[in-house]
């Protein structure tokens, strides 16, 4: 049997789109300030989110979402095939705890940043392989406990780059079915690990955008649809200059998407609350995916969407060993049905 | 971009189109503030002394108060969640001085805290002091050996 749900090199379609049955995010104070605050389904005031410690405070942040979304959709642990969740933590602790106080079968996933996009891309596939019928996917990031594993103790006084980003406080989750009322997702494409020789930890868009790039590239190749197609077509977490480079490559490439090409990083906070380049970390693209695109695929705003999760695929051993910083893009076509 | 392996030629051009969309640090608004935050922390540290020495220290003595009372006012505003604020804002002139080493140190601490008080505390306490110690001693060393020689 060939691969008969490949498309091109690079993306699968899916004979009966899994369904986007439902979705839940649960953020920190900053994000709740943020923009998008009202488009949040729980917005913990204090980054200890009840917790005695932030990394239980980012495992409260996952298990919160992922019980909402379990909820929403009116399911209970038992109707779950599969769970599928990452973060950025050593040995993804937070998915892996949140998943002991879930009886549910559980596959761990690490694709930085990219975590979110990279599970959804995944659970479409077991659904629409016939393997499950409904997946619970998610993803978490804390702006603490990602500053302490990968830069500095939180209070010890830094000056940032304007390049730098600052982690999303936050968990998104998703319930993929293989029916029900809801967006779909019709393609995925998997993106490959591109490494531009950028090696600065602290400007994290310019190592990510030209996977994003490749990806979408790649996308309309192997779809042979126009970038129009897409009501909008955006990105994880490329923050303010990452989406610049990206749309600089873009256009050497003859696309020029800049007419509808956005990015959660950008979206998430307001230049007000001086976080410099915008928002990164899992949960960046996953809360803005869960709350804001959702809803606004689900008020009839946008048909079809393009989303690229974008991950920076360092750990702070291979930075301070000189090594350069290679960078991923998954992207997912969401349809509201 | 059409291998999977980029070339050494593409990694370059693309470094040139990273060096022009980054934005340029602010060099000059960066030193000035660093000027006056740094500059405000030592005319404390002044008025400090001057005071000790009105009380009827001696000079050492004076000294040696003043960085205590620096490093302890550094120390407590670290944990109210504050000195952070002012190294944010005024760069090296919070991060040099002799608070900036306490604040490098008590971050550290409240920070591993919670993975307890041997290999928490005890042992990451100078992560980011410790480099400072090592080649500022090491640095001392070298000028004391030298001085020795050729004095």
């Amino acid at each position: 049997m060939g691969v008969f749900k490949k498309n091109g090199s690079q993306t699968v379609w899916f004979e009966n789109p899994p369904v986007i049955i439902s979705t839940a995010s649960v953020v920190g104070p900053q994000e709740g300030e943020g923009p998008l605050g009202k488009t949040f389904d729980k917005v913990f005031y204090d980054t200890y989110c009840d917790e005695e410690t932030w990394e239980k405070a980012e495992q409260r942040l996952m298990l919160e979402a992922m019980k909402k979304a379990l909820q929403k959709a009116n399911l209970q642990e038992k109707d779950i095939d599969f769970m599928l969740a990452g973060d950025l933590l050593n040995q993804i602790v937070s998915a892996n705890f949140t998943a002991s106080a879930l009886s549910i079968p559980f596959l761990g996933l690490y694709g930085a940043c990219s975590t979110m996009y990279e599970g959804m891309a995944l659970g479409a596939m077991l659904i629409d392989g016939g393997f499950a019928a409904r997946v619970l996917v998610g993803a978490s990031s804390h702006y603490s406990t990602a500053e302490r594993q990968f830069r500095f103790p939180t209070e010890l006084g830094v000056q940032r780059p304007m390049t730098a980003q600052w982690t999303v406080t936050g968990a998104g989750a998703v319930v993929l079915a293989e029916k029900g009322s809801g967006p779909v997702i019709t393609h995925a494409t998997i993106g490959r690990v591109i490494d531009m020789g950028q090696a600065d930890p602290q400007d994290m868009g310019a190592v990510m955008a030209p996977a994003a790039a490749d990806t979408i590239v790649r996308h309309l190749q192997d779809t042979g649809r126009a970038y129009d197609y897409y009501d909008l077509i955006y990105t994880g977490d490329l923050g303010t200059y990452g989406k610049k480079l990206a749309d600089h490559l873009l256009r050497q490439q003859g696309y020029d998407i800049s007419d509808r090409f956005t990015d959660c990083g950008i979206l998430i906070y307001s230049g007000a609350q001086d976080v410099h380049a915008g928002g990164s970390g899992c949960g960046c693209s996953a809360v803005v995916t869960c709350g804001y695109l959702i809803e606004k695929l689900k008020d009839g705003s946008y048909k079809r969407l393009l989303g690229i999760g974008t991950g920076s695929l360092h750990s702070p051993c291979s930075v301070q060993q000189g090594s350069t910083i290679p960078g991923i893009g998954h992207a997912l076509v969401i349809e509201a049905r | 971009m059409s291998e999977a392996i980029v070339s050494e030629k593409q990694r370059k051009e693309y470094a040139a189109i990273v060096s022009r969309v980054k934005p340029k640090p602010r060099v000059w608004r960066n030193m000035f503030w660093a000027f006056v935050v740094g500059g405000l922390i030592c005319l404390i540290g002044q008025v400090f002394y001057n005071y000790f020495l009105s009380l009827g220290l001696s000079l050492n003595q004076a000294g040696a108060a003043t960085s205590s009372s620096l490093v302890f006012i550094a120390a407590f505003l670290t944990g109210l969640g504050l000195y952070d604020e002012v190294s944010r804002f005024g760069g090296a002139g919070g991060i040099v001085p002799i608070t900036g080493f306490a604040n490098s140190m008590v971050a550290s601490a409240l920070e591993y805290r919670a993975e307890g008080l041997i290999f928490g505390v005890g042992a990451r306490l100078f992560t980011i002091a410790g480099p400072v110690l090592v080649w500022g001693i090491t640095t001392a060393w070298v000028a004391g050996i030298l001085y020795y020689f050729f004095r």
